[in-house]
């Protein structure tokens, strides 16, 4: 079944095309990987789902819902969850409070709860607690869970906004270069958390650079150029293409 | 706290929280020697000792407190301060030190609800002493007009705070944070100059003849020590909830808050209007301490005062802000025997302290405690 569908999508800043009438859909529970050289546009297409850009024509639908005109936070409780290219962890909080973060959509306690201190409180906060502890452990993050998220080491930085994002119990998860960085034993981690997270029934759109971990883990995959699909197919397919290989070796137009 | 305000003249009036602060490290019956919990938590220490470490939970793990701070920071701290407010009429209770004491106690008021918005949520407020304003204004003519008793205004001051919150609010925080912090500008001088202007709030000389809330100096002290402290643990409970976590999230990264979930409009509304709310019923106490209420009262070195106690004490820090609010408002105090010199002295103290210490007198630690797992026993 289609979780997310992406029709015609258009996105232009001024006079020039980030993204030129793309489409693409992404089925419940599959790893489809957006691929492309530098400046493809593929952040951009992550940022108009996530309604951090406003596209400037074109459809976004997720389980048939309209997305256009939303802000972040409405398209994150229709269960959109992201990570960000570079790093957006809060560092001074504690890698804690970074993953309760993502309980924010769910919790339910209200202002009221908080002053007086009722028993919802405590349950909600221990639940809370109890939640990202679970997706820490989810992720395997080793490092000291109650210090601040910028003392964690790079690698897990990544896995703690990964926790984060799985926190918000979300449908679709769309990881922006979540290998971006990281040393070899990182990565095949990685490729082992992608998959676990997919076997938890989430979709993942996954955009990266390192065409080994694209490879092994994704179900399909979509080239862009310049705004524009030029291929899209299993990963053994798309790795033969033509104008795959020309646009990321720049071969000659008619050569 | 043992501050510098604990001068002969002034004992130190500090209605702290029973709780403050986001923790409270109980040295608890599960704490594993702390040298053995070392190496494998140690976030500073890269790679190697990762490939051998057990997969196992850290969050029993329980790390040895490192600065004296951190044996201050629990509850007894706050239990502490509020004693010391309690007694300190037993120490001194000429009206002089009484009226110190009651103003230094409704700064502490405003400190905390200032916190919210600068320290909690990351906004600069620069007009923060218009919502003082609203709420000294409204209860004053309102008891004065109506012979209303004060309490019987305070429903009343809620309500014109709430919207004078979000009149301000609502169409200045989808701005970033200079120019909020020109607009609140703007704000506390128009809120100034209008009283200043208008037939209803006196003009210039204001209102008088304002009704007392307590017989006699004392219990007003007393009063305004209790409404202090509720305001000091309602602010820090605020800060520990969902709502205060949220405020966190939009200080460090809006785009990323977003993208958790959190309304980040509406979230900056809530503690914008829970600024006011703080601001509006610190109002009421200093129209009944003061009977009188004028314009020269609400002037930006007010709000300016009050945004130095947020930083000096420590931003988001709610034992910190109630430091920063004594040490403040008693200073001056303190130093009255300097005659011409002390607002020279005064501000020399406050350039040294923000150098010694930039973070502030106690600051808001990013490390936690393991409070959530003791908050169910």
């Amino acid at each position: 079944m289609t979780l997310l569908d992406v029709t015609e999508l258009r996105l232009s800043f001024g006079g020039l095309l980030a993204v030129d009438g793309l489409s693409l859909s992404v089925r419940e529970g599959e790893i489809v990987s957006l691929i492309g050289p530098n400046g493809a546009g593929k952040t951009s297409v992550f940022n108009c789902v996530t309604g951090f850009y406003r596209p400037t024509a074109g459809r976004i639908t997720l389980r048939g819902r309209d997305l256009r005109g939303l802000r972040p936070s409405a398209v994150a409780g229709l269960g959109v969850a992201r990570t960000f290219q570079n790093l957006r962890l809060f560092g001074e909080l504690s890698v804690l409070d970074n993953v309760r973060a993502g309980t924010h959509l769910w919790l339910r306690q209200s202002v009221l709860d908080a002053l007086l201190h009722t028993p919802r409180y405590r349950r909600s906060e221990h639940e809370c607690t109890e939640q990202a502890h679970h997706w820490l452990d989810f992720v395997g993050l080793r490092g000291d869970r109650y210090g601040p998220a910028r003392a964690l080491p790079y690698g897990e930085q990544r896995r703690a906004e990964i926790a984060r994002a799985l926190a918000r119990r979300p449908g679709l998860l769309l990881l922006d270069e979540p290998a971006a960085g990281l040393n070899h034993g990182e990565k095949a981690g990685m490729v082992d958390l992608i998959r676990r997270i997919r076997d938890l029934g989430v979709a993942i759109m996954l955009i990266e650079h390192d065409m080994g971990l694209v490879m092994e883990v994704s179900e399909r995959v979509v080239v862009l150029n310049f705004g524009r699909e030029i291929a899209e197919g299993r990963p053994e397919e798309v790795r033969r293409d033509p104008a795959v290989i020309e646009a990321y070796l720049g071969g000659e137009p008619d050569a | 706290m043992k501050g510098p305000g604990a001068g002969p003249a002034s004992p130190e009036p500090g209605p702290a929280s029973p709780e403050p602060g986001p923790a409270s490290p109980e040295p608890g019956p599960a704490s594993p020697e702390p040298g053995a919990a070392r190496p494998g938590a140690d976030p500073g220490s890269p790679g190697p000792d990762r490939a051998d470490a057990p997969k196992v939970r850290l969050r029993g793990t329980r790390r040895p407190p490192t600065r004296t701070s951190r044996l201050l920071q629990n509850r007894w701290a706050g239990a502490a301060g509020l004693l010391v407010a309690l007694l300190a009429p037993f120490v001194n209770a000429t009206p002089y030190a009484l009226s110190i004491m009651t103003s230094a106690a409704i700064f502490v008021m405003l400190a905390a609800g200032l916190n919210i918005v600068v320290g909690y949520c990351g906004l600069l407020d620069l007009g923060y002493a218009a919502f003082l304003a609203v709420g000294a204004y409204t209860s004053g003519v309102l008891a004065t007009r109506f012979d209303l008793p004060l309490l019987a205004t305070v429903p009343a001051v809620l309500v014109v705070t709430v919207l004078a919150g979000i009149v301000i609010g609502a169409p200045t925080l989808r701005l970033r944070s200079d120019y909020l912090a020109i607009v609140t500008l703007g704000f506390g001088e128009i809120i100034r100059i209008t009283a200043n202007n208008l037939d209803v709030t006196g003009g210039p000389s204001g209102i008088y003849g304002i009704p007392h809330l307590a017989d006699g100096p004392v219990a007003f002290y007393y009063l305004t020590v209790a409404v202090v402290s509720l305001a000091v643990l309602g602010a820090a409970r605020l800060g520990r909830s969902r709502l205060g976590r949220a405020w966190r999230f939009v200080r460090e990264d809006e785009d990323a808050a977003e993208a958790t979930g959190v309304n980040t409009y509406r979230v900056k509304l809530a503690a914008y209007i829970a600024g006011a709310i703080w601001g509006g019923l610190a109002g009421v106490l200093f129209a009944a301490h003061l009977s009188a209420v004028s314009p020269a009262s609400f002037t930006f070195l007010q709000s300016a005062l009050v945004l130095m106690a947020v930083v000096l004490g420590g931003m988001g820090s709610v034992p910190g802000v109630v430091l920063g609010a004594i040490v403040i408002s008693l200073l001056p105090e303190v130093l009255r025997d300097l005659a011409d010199y002390r607002f020279f002295l005064f501000g020399v103290l406050l350039i040294g302290f923000m150098l010694l210490r930039p973070q502030g007198l106690w600051p808001a630690r990013s490390k936690e405690a393991l409070r959530s797992e003791e908050a169910l026993r």
